[in-house]
């Protein structure tokens, strides 16, 4: 088995998952119907994506395991999903802060991974790179809107920012695994990523006259190396609960 | 003397078919008529959200967590174009949200039951959008042109939401002992809700005649019932389900099932609001309307900036 590609496709999925799963709990709670329309339609998008890079990692762990199985019977431990996508919904500020600080991510991140030698990767990322670039302008449009609104809105979506700016340092560190697939030419080392990302979170920020919170590196501990928040252990509790439960039932 | 004469060319458009547009003149009672009808129909699709939203975050597999989520988006899509096509009857929608919060607007009763397993999502799909097309394929003839219009549209997706019910409760009923009770559970206690959405028999109905003169409904509850009823039976025997009614019987003179005698208390009990459900479901809704509130002044507020610009430039 290649593992470095086998972790690799499970980082990408299950920032995907994760951060759509939670996005599937503020079903039907958005401030008005179209926008729970268009953050479902993102949340559909990401865990599309998702199920997509765990088709590719079941495949390459192969011995029969499915997508499925590594969604639903995976434990805490093994999922490689970053800290800010667990982060749970506490309002629509942090909601979309949470989004769009992801959202540039991604957008950098599949822009580059478009040119993989890997093709699945390759196709995935051509799919994935036109529904992010929605996402993006999106999110980057809510974050002026609510910045530039209200001043409860403009103090809401500064608090957020100011609150999970901590975990944005995680986005960019790279390990032995995404350096060496990047030399390979078929992954991205998260840390040549920061500058693009930087510069358009100014750009917005500069746009919703928010200001970037000052840099702080927050824990020397990552979930995309499996150590997770105290969020994530809920979260999978619920999602997995009905296959845990019954082992031997096909859904 | 000038509004019978209006009454009568409208009555006669009605009898031509010819579809009641906005800006048409209409009777004070058509448009109280629709007004109630749509909006209602509209708080069904949203209020619906709810009890399958309820099993969004523990569905089983990856791929019935996204046929779900889709299904959930398509209904508030659905309460969409209907809150546009009530919006064109004069009435905002922010009106409606408030007589819905104020419980003076009513939706189906059938979303204040609680969903206590996985089947329950299969159950809804297949039984209470099984219902529901058979009333909204119907109201596609109903005589004003904005709700007729958004009924095409949402029928298209709701026999997709049918069929992958459907295809939730077959699944279960070849698996385990133990998915087999979870499907045939859940039929028991969705089966009778799902008749009682088509509200109360002809004679006792409030609104039917009228509605029926106007065209507003195409269909007299009663038939719309016995047409859900005929198709449904077939579809559940086939995976070996049992309905929960011992006097189901196909009536050989008539060609359509007969069913036990509905149990309107517990209708109107359910209608009524009384229950837990009922309250569980507004004050969801209610909290999710006051706490969006600064996303929604905040978005009024920046356009309002925008537009000022603009003006100046
Ligand atoms: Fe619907
Ligand atoms: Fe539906």
């Amino acid at each position: 088995m290649n593992t470095n590609l086998y972790t690799y496709c499970l980082r990408l999925a299950d920032n995907g998952l994760i951060l759509s799963h939670r996005i599937a709990e503020y079903c039907s709670a958005g401030p008005q119907l179209e926008e729970d329309l268009a953050i479902t339609n993102v949340g559909l998008d990401l865990l599309g994506q998702a199920e997509s890079f765990l088709k590719y990692a079941a495949e390459i762990k192969g011995g029969g395991i499915t997508e499925d199985d590594l969604a639903y019977k995976r434990k805490e431990k093994d999922f490689l999903c970053v800290h800010l996508t667990e982060i749970p919904n506490f309002d629509y500020a942090y909601i979309m802060a949470r989004q769009f600080l992801m959202d540039a991510f991604n957008f950098y991140l599949y822009s580059k991974l478009v040119n993989s030698k890997d093709d699945i990767i390759a196709g995935i990322s051509a799919k994935a790179i036109k529904e992010v670039t929605y996402h993006l302008s999106r999110s980057s449009d809510w974050i002026v809107r609510l910045g530039q609104g209200t001043q409860e809105s403009h103090q809401r979506i500064q608090t957020a920012f100011d609150e999970l700016w901590m975990f944005t340092d995680e986005l960019f560190e790279s390990d032995e695994i995404e350096k060496s697939l990047e030399k390979e030419g078929i992954g991205v080392d998260s840390s040549t990523l920061k500058k693009d990302w930087q510069m358009k979170i100014n750009e917005v920020f500069s746009l919703a006259g928010i200001n970037v919170p000052k840099i702080e590196k927050h824990s020397l501990q990552y979930g995309k190396f499996g150590l997770h928040t105290e969020y994530l252990g809920y979260l999978l509790a619920e999602m997995q609960h009905i296959p845990l439960l019954y082992p031997d039932a096909k859904w | 003397m000038e509004d019978a004469k209006k009454l009568e060319e409208f009555q006669a458009k009605i009898d031509a078919d010819i579809k009641i547009e906005p800006k048409d003149w209409m009777p004070e009672k058509y448009r109280q008529n629709l007004v109630r009808q749509i909006s209602q129909h509209a708080h069904s699709e949203i209020i619906g959200m709810q009890p399958e939203g309820n099993w969004l975050t523990r569905a089983p597999s990856l791929r019935s967590k996204k046929i779900l989520m889709a299904k959930i988006q398509d209904e508030a899509g659905h309460g969409l174009y209907l809150y546009c096509a009530a919006e064109t009857l004069g009435v905002s929608r922010e009106q409606f949200l408030k007589w819905l919060h104020e419980g003076a607007a009513k939706y189906s009763s059938v979303f204040n039951y609680p969903t206590l397993t996985w089947a329950d999502i299969g159950a809804i799909g297949w039984l209470v959008d099984g219902a529901a097309i058979v009333n909204q394929v119907s109201l596609q003839g109903t005589s004003y042109g904005p709700y007729s219009r958004a009924m095409v549209k949402i029928c298209k997706e709701e026999s997709f939401h049918q069929r992958q019910g459907y295809e939730i409760i077959a699944d279960l009923s070849k698996g385990t002992e133990e998915q087999k009770q979870m499907a045939q559970d859940a039929l028991n206690r969705w089966w009778w809700p799902s008749i009682m959405m088509f509200g109360p028999h002809d004679g006792d109905s409030a609104h039917s005649n009228q509605s029926l003169k106007w065209k507003i409904k195409r269909e007299s509850n009663d038939e719309l019932r016995q047409r859900y009823v005929d198709k449904t039976i077939h579809q559940g025997e086939i995976l070996g389900l049992t309905f929960p009614d011992e006097n189901l019987k196909l009536n050989e003179q008539t060609g359509h099932y007969d069913i036990s005698p509905i149990d309107w208390d517990e209708f109107w009990n359910v209608v009524k609001g009384n229950g837990p459900g009922n309250r569980i479901r507004l004050a969801h809704h209610i909290k999710a309307h006051d706490d969006g509130a600064w996303v929604r002044e905040a978005a009024i507020a920046y356009r309002n900036k925008m537009n000022a610009k603009s003006k100046i430039a």
